[in-house]
């Protein structure tokens, strides 16, 4: 299996570097130093360069985030940092349907 | 119902406790995920896109009224207050917390339960009729022998990594409520010429990228070879399958490849040389599996044809009843099935609440044992009949008695990708629009028994292929299409279904099976005549023109 | 490396050879299933404890004719996964009556211990210190068995058929006594 590290990936756009938490599970993205719950907070690439770097550092900190990948994003007009993809949407908000709720 | 003993309970306290300690060296660093993966999901422990996902095994589908109240406290105290029943009677949650998992487990273990065999490769929940031991048209009770297989496969020591998953369904009735043929073994029990009962033993079948029926590889297989003919299947196919690709690691390839015959001889040399070893079952061996089996003390009661009648001059009554009670094999006796597809609500979810009452309501009414069905839905399997109209009061007031099972919105779906990281579109949505769709239960009952399942990816889940209508959910630059495929079924009948055509926008895909719908309506010579019947009477065609002329 | 036997971390005494190069004559020897298809008689008349790394993807009923000169069977698990050794393991155990050395190398996790265990390898080449450090726990984490194999632990089944015949016999016991 090819290593994630070894993909050759195009970057057509920003993209996040983005990844689950070990601890429990939750959907997080790579900062600039660290990893944040938000995507408000991660750290948007432009180049495969940048995205490689986030990504290498990403995963050298295999212990505390699972999976970490590349997701496309896009840049709103006032400058928010929205999922690229309906994937990346549904990790980023949850489920598309009202969740059932127990009395 | 079967009854865990110490050596079960010890088992599943010893299992907690190695999970625990794994847990502990991922969240330490002493094992890598790659590593960790493996373990995880040998406990049933996925990942997926928000949270990681607790699969819980129900063995041949049984629950006490005592265990479906723990997975109720399971889904508050670490979940969202819900859980997902799946199409292969196990349970799920799906926002558990990786650091909390070993505390629910040892809640679980409390009652028996554990995620063993819910995952990973190796020899999955054996499934079976949710009807067992209960329909007027079954030889014997097969859980017995679902016990038998669920002890011989846990925790296996040669066969926890095989190839791929590996799913065995038994059914012991006329009418084959488990889906046998779509399994990689299903085991057929029945009564042959000399009036001994045995196995009809099937291969091969699967679901998936590469959809096959099982091939019948013995005719009879006496019940005391059971385990060691079933040892010799999975010893043929752990050395044997292929390992290369995942998409071809199932034993239906190697089937498929090598041919149902010479797979049949490799079984058959291998069991030649193991049947008459330790893994014969004897009577007594048998009879003490049998005896942890606690069957309800049922009381000498007479069908309650008078006060049924009366009960039914409430048409909501008589509406549920006509629809969501079969027969008892015990006179007086009645089996409920509580239907989980409201409408508008994603099929087979329970609430922490729900789970509660209906716990309670199986101990009032059906002696403290409920079903899961392959369906996804739940069972009461001993109901008196005089407590029905009271059962039902109390089924309707917890949003469980839409009288729609087996109607068209009596839904089976995949999590999809609302949930599921393997995913390539949404099924949930579908079903909710669906059944908004066909909320009219008088057309419903009209249109007669019609199966809709949906998928959100090709490894079928949802099982679209045997849909009456089966509907598959693809991603075609970036946007959800579905495939649809028409004339599936699961029963004694089992065929799989025939692609319609190119695939339907997400937007279109509700109007497209209203239009399938119509079409059957015209078609059908009477009203009696079946969706599927009609679909293998009259071809594809008349539904491709409607559908696609339109298109 | 470590490896373990017989449930001790012991110094490895087979020197491994590569697919080609000279016999040594005083050593014991591990020999690739290839090279030793090639020369069986050679490495049969050879004076050393002689052992074979057989590949999990060959019949290991090949193996049966030299199975009394064997000192040592090395059965490789590529990945953690791949599960076909277990059976080998198990057919030259219990369907050949192998009595040497049985050995697991490749991906070997203390997670799999009690697997091999039960399958009926003996030694295990595993790849963390801390692994082999915990073989003795690992290889008790359980006490319940559900299936028959060659390494002779009683099922739960036969263990219930015991248990409830024992309390029978004492049961009687008080009984003859009020009897009398």
């Amino acid at each position: 299996m090819t290593s994630p590290l070894q993909q050759k990936f195009k970057v057509n756009g920003p993209v996040v570097v983005t990844a689950n938490r070990t601890t429990d599970g939750i959907v997080i993205y790579r900062t600039a130093n660290g990893w944040s719950a938000k995507i408000e907070d991660a750290a948007v690439a432009m180049t495969s360069t940048v995205a490689l770097a986030l990504l290498k550092d990403a995963h050298a900190d295999s212990v505390y985030a699972i999976g970490s990948y590349v997701a496309p994003v896009e840049i709103s007009e006032s400058k928010e940092i929205v999922p690229g993809n309906l994937r990346e949407k549904i990790r980023q908000a949850g489920p598309t349907f009202e969740l059932p709720v127990s009395g | 119902m079967y009854v865990y003993d110490e050596f079960d309970r010890t088992f599943v306290k010893e299992r907690v406790n190695d999970f625990r300690g794994q847990v502990k060296r991922r969240l330490a660093g002493e094992l890598t995920e790659d590593e960790f993966k493996p373990l995880r999901l040998m406990n049933g422990v996925y990942l997926q896109l928000h949270a990681y996902m607790l699969r819980i095994a129900i063995p041949y589908g049984t629950l006490s009224s005592k265990q479906l109240r723990m997975l109720g406290h399971v889904a508050r105290k670490y979940d969202k207050g819900y859980g997902h029943f799946t199409t292969r009677q196990n349970i799920q949650f799906n926002w558990i917390k990786l650091e909390e998992l070993p505390d629910a487990m040892a809640d679980l273990a409390s009652v028996g339960m554990h995620g063993l065999q819910t995952s990973g490769n190796c020899i999955r929940n054996i499934t079976t009729d949710h009807f067992a031991a209960v329909a007027p048209d079954e030889i014997e009770d097969p859980r017995v022998w679902g016990e038998i297989i669920r002890q011989w496969s846990t925790l296996h020591p040669e066969f926890t990594f095989l190839p791929r998953k590996f799913k065995i369904a038994i059914s012991a009735a006329k009418a084959d409520r488990a889906a046998i043929r779509v399994h990689d073994i299903g085991l057929r029990l029945y009564e042959n010429e000399a009036g001994e009962h045995g196995f009809e033993v099937m291969v091969g079948g699967g679901l998936g990228r590469t959809p096959f029926l099982g091939k019948t590889i013995r005719e009879f297989l006496p019940k005391r070879d059971l385990l060691s003919y079933l040892e010799a299947v999975l010893r043929v196919y752990n050395q044997f399958g292929r390992r290369d690709n995942i998409y071809k690691a199932r034993i239906k390839i190697l089937v498929h490849e090598i041919g149902a015959e010479a797979f049949s001889k490799e079984v058959e040399a291998e069991w030649a040389q193991i049947k008459s070893g330790p893994l014969a079952l004897d009577t007594i061996t048998v009879a003490d599996i049998v005896s942890r089996f606690q069957y309800p003390a049922y009381e000498a009661l007479k069908d309650e044809t008078e006060a049924l009648e009366s009960a039914k001059r409430d048409k909501q009554f008589e509406t549920w009843y006509e629809n969501s009670v079969a027969p008892h094999n015990q006179p007086g006796y009645a089996v409920v099935t509580v239907s989980l597809k409201p409408e508008g609500a994603p099929p087979g979810d329970a609430t922490a609440e729900q789970m509660e009452k209906i716990a309670g309501l199986a101990d009032r009414f059906s002696f403290g044992e409920i079903r899961v069905s392959h369906v996804q839905n739940l069972v009461l399997p001993h109901v008196a009949q005089r407590d029905l109209p009271e059962l039902w009061r109390s089924l309707d007031a917890l949003g469980v008695a839409t009288p729609n099972v087996n109607l068209i919105s009596d839904i089976i779906s995949c999590p999809g990708l609302d949930y599921c990281s393997l995913a390539n579109a949404r099924s949930i949505p579908i079903a909710q629009g669906l059944t908004r769709r066909f909320r009219d239960l008088e057309k419903q009952r009209d249109l007669g028994p019609i199966h809709i399942n949906i998928d959100g990816c090709i490894n079928s889940c949802g099982h679209h292929h045997i849909g009456n209508i089966g509907i598959l959910g693809v991603e075609k630059n970036g946007e959800e299409v579905y495939q649809i495929k028409l004339g599936g079924r699961s029963d004694s009948k089992a065929q799989l279904g025939e692609l319609l055509g190119p695939a339907v926008p997400a937007g279109e895909i509700i109007d497209v099976v209203e239009n399938i719908i119509d079409v059957y309506v015209e078609l059908r010579k009477n009203p009696h005549e079946r969706f599927v019947n009609v679909v293998h009477r009259v071809g594809l065609e008349p539904f491709k023109e409607r559908i696609y002329a339109a298109h | 490396m470590p490896l373990i036997k017989d449930g001790r971390i012991v110094e490895d005494r087979f020197v491994r050879l590569d697919e080609e190069g000279p016999l040594p004559d005083v050593v014991p020897v591990l020999v690739p299933a290839e090279r030793f298809l090639g020369n069986q008689a050679e490495y049969l008349a050879a004076k050393v404890p002689l052992g074979v790394l057989w590949p999990n993807n060959k019949r290991v009923s090949e193996l049966e004719p030299y199975l009394g000169r064997l000192a040592l069977i090395a059965l490789h698990f590529p990945a953690f996964k791949d599960g076909r050794a277990y059976s080998q393991a198990r057919i030259l155990r219990e369907r050949y009556k192998y009595k040497g050395e049985l050995r697991a190398t490749g991906d070997i996790l203390q997670d799999q211990f009690l697997f091999l265990l039960r399958a009926g390898f003996n030694s295990f080449e595993v790849k963390k210190d801390a692994d082999a450090a915990a073989f003795a726990e690992a290889a008790h984490r359980y006490s319940i068995f559900y299936q028959p194999t060659g390494d002779g632990r009683t099922t739960a089944l036969r263990e219930r058929l015991r248990r409830f015949h024992a309390n029978k016999t004492s049961a009687s016991v008080p009984d003859k006594e009020h009897a009398s």
